[in-house]
């Protein structure tokens, strides 16, 4: 990100409950105006995370900074930070405009001004001005999620973190207001960090994204670099459908590798990750190559997926529509190149 | 479909209905009749003539009336101090206890008013629970905190808890917790958080265990008589008096009339200000 010292800094956080560990010392940079995603499977510890960054709870050990403040001895009201609830967390006995104006109205600020304000938010949010006075109970699923976040916005966060907000709604709004989020994102320039268990959602918002597996980063870095050199089998897979062939010592069982693949991967051992759209069916020329028979055929719209029994295990294979060759129980040959081939080293995979 | 719905629901709610009709609203409109025979008759067959209610205006029972009122809002008061916490803690702290608490508070209610009232003049008397003993190991005496306005109190808030922390409960498990989580990130204090969240959304519940007390003490006697000696008399006591040593039917009937009205207009008034679907967050 950039050289500037970051906005937020975890530093060896750990939160134990009772006899179980939910967070083992993590430590986490968060540049200013940065958008983190932060997805793990459930009970993976992001909640967990979550809640101690806004001060829902405490920390068994470990610190959080902000810029230059300690902010985990301090209370959740007292923070410079909020929260877009998965609930959303509206009140009910409020209007709209209420519900906008309510972190402005504890600081005392006066109802001509607030209201401004609150208008103003509807405005980015393009909510329509008139749901000033709109019970929250008359709004629609899409538009309580931008109430949610005109109330956080209203609050002036240094930080606005999100657990799981789209995660109740429908495909189709989900995709929209994820776009509107990382629009949001680039017009308020604020510091995002959100929550979720889905990758994609993840992938089309986030600038960086860290994973999360029983209570520790797997790793931290840009969605490509996630998606193309993957630290470990656990996020190869989480990052999407995955073939795996293990690799001992430069030889991969299974397979044929050509001269300037055998240079790449000379004494290596550990597993090599290959993406499904990486193979191609029936290869001219390939620096790895593998043989197998078709077990099963799945169209995908423009796209046509193979499962592929082969000598090396079960493989997965994407191909275009106008790629497509063979059909079940024929027999095929795959091939990809050695620059889309990632591997991870042995120590690494019993790491993970 | 809507039509048929609503029908059917008449239609349940038909028997109840007949039900209340018969056991509720009978006997309050023979009180209305009786109140305006003359006095001392024991017929509904005489001309209206309703000087029971001038009566009533010159016998200066108005200070029954007064002190029915007040002691009744002092003890709702005091009772919705007194169980805002222990509902709170029945509502969101605890958990299983809240069972042994409930059983613990409606077993007391297993035990006649009058007789719990009696156990508190046993208690409190001279030579009584606490001042014999205290007597016996001090040597030295007090006056029983009996026969006085605040015991009164102390018997309407002791009889009436009941009505007061059930409700209240309920109102409280039905504020939202995050809610409150979100109102506190946002950087409310604890009072905001009463104030701003809490006690509107409970709302409902206030309303509900306010009305039950405030009814139900407005029209008490027992605590007055037994705790309060009858240091000062409510207007239910005069109501029994004039029905029974007093032999006045239409008195006693138009008094009861006028409790039945005062009461009636308080608890339409505070229900009307009070919009119950906009507390409980349902669609208008």
């Amino acid at each position: 990100m950039s050289d500037a010292s970051p906005i937020l800094r975890i530093s060896a956080l750990t939160k134990t409950f009772d006899d179980f560990t939910a967070l083992h010392g993590v430590d986490l940079d968060v540049a200013e105006g940065e958008f983190l995603a932060i997805v793990g499977p459930s009970g993976s510890g992001k909640t967990t995370l979550i809640r101690l960054l806004v001060g829902m709870d405490d920390p068994t050990d470990g610190a959080i900074w902000l810029r230059d403040q300690r902010i985990d001895v301090i209370p959740a009201n007292k923070r410079p930070t909020c929260m877009v609830f998965q609930s959303l967390a509206l009140f009910p006995h409020r209007t709209v405009g209420q519900n906008i104006e309510f972190p402005l109205k504890l600081r005392g600020v006066k109802p001509a001004v607030r209201k401004e304000r609150a208008l103003e938010l509807l405005d980015l949010l393009r909510l329509p001005r008139d749901y000033y006075s709109k019970r929250i109970q008359q709004c629609s699923g899409g538009e309580k999620q931008r109430v949610a976040l005109a109330r956080a916005l209203a609050f002036d966060p240094e930080i606005l973190f999100f657990d799981e907000p789209l995660s109740a709604l429908d495909y189709r709004l989900r995709k929209t207001l994820e776009k509107e989020l990382k629009d949001l994102h680039r017009r308020t320039g604020k510091t995002f960090i959100y929550i979720t268990h889905s990758l994609e959602e993840a992938m089309v918002m986030s600038d960086r994204i860290a994973i999360m597996r029983a209570g520790r980063f797997e790793q931290i870095a840009p969605a490509e670099e996630i998606y193309a050199r993957p630290v470990s089998p656990f996020v190869a897979e989480f990052m999407g459908e995955v073939n795996f062939l293990s690799l001992s010592a430069g030889t991969v069982a299974g397979a044929e590798l050509s001269p300037a693949a055998q240079a790449a991967l000379a004494g290596q051992s550990g597993t090599l990750v290959i993406r499904p759209e990486s193979l191609r069916l029936a290869p001219q020329s390939a620096d790895l190559i593998l043989s197998g028979t078709v077990a099963a055929e799945y169209l995908l719209g423009s796209r046509v997926q193979y499962r592929i029994d082969s000598p090396a295990g079960e493989l997965t294979v994407e191909v275009l529509r106008e790629d497509a060759v063979a059909g079940v129980g024929a027999p095929v040959s795959l091939g990809c190149d050695i620059s889309a081939v990632h591997a991870i080293a042995e120590a690494e995979d019993a790491a993970a | 479909m809507r039509q048929r719905e609503r029908q059917l629901g008449l239609l349940y709610a038909l028997p109840l209905s007949v039900f209340l009709g018969l056991t509720f609203l009978a006997p309050i409109v023979l009180v209305a009749g009786f109140s305006t025979m003359p006095e001392k008759v024991f017929e509904l067959t005489h001309m209206p003539d309703f000087s029971a209610y001038r009566t009533v205006l010159a016998q200066g029972y108005w200070k029954s009336v007064a002190w029915s009122l007040v002691l009744a809002a002092l003890a709702t008061l005091i009772l919705l101090v007194i169980c805002w916490p222990l509902a709170y803690a029945m509502a969101k702290v605890f958990k299983r206890f809240t069972l042994v608490l409930t059983i613990g508070v409606v077993m007391t209610l297993f035990v006649s008013e009058n007789i719990r009232l009696f156990g508190w003049v046993l208690t409190l008397m001279k030579g009584g629970l606490i001042e014999g003993y205290v007597r016996s190991w001090t040597g030295f005496g007090f006056d029983a905190p009996l026969y006085n306005v605040p015991v009164i109190v102390f018997g309407l808030v002791y009889v009436y808890l009941p009505f007061m922390l059930f409700p209240l409960a309920q109102g409280i498990s039905m504020v939202p917790d995050d809610a409150r989580q979100a109102a506190f990130d946002l950087g409310a204090t604890r009072w905001q958080i009463l104030k701003e969240i809490e006690l509107p959304l409970a709302m409902p519940g206030i309303l509900v265990g306010s009305l039950l007390t405030f009814v139900l003490a407005a029209g008490a006697m027992a605590e007055s008589k037994l705790l309060g000696g009858r240091a000062v008399i409510t207007i239910a006591d005069e109501v029994q008096t004039a029905f029974t040593y007093g032999q006045n039917w239409p008195l006693g009937s138009a008094l009861a009339m006028v409790l039945i009205a005062i009461i009636g207009t308080l608890a339409i008034w505070a229900i009307s200000k009070a919009d119950l679907d906009a507390m409980m967050g349902r669609k208008s």
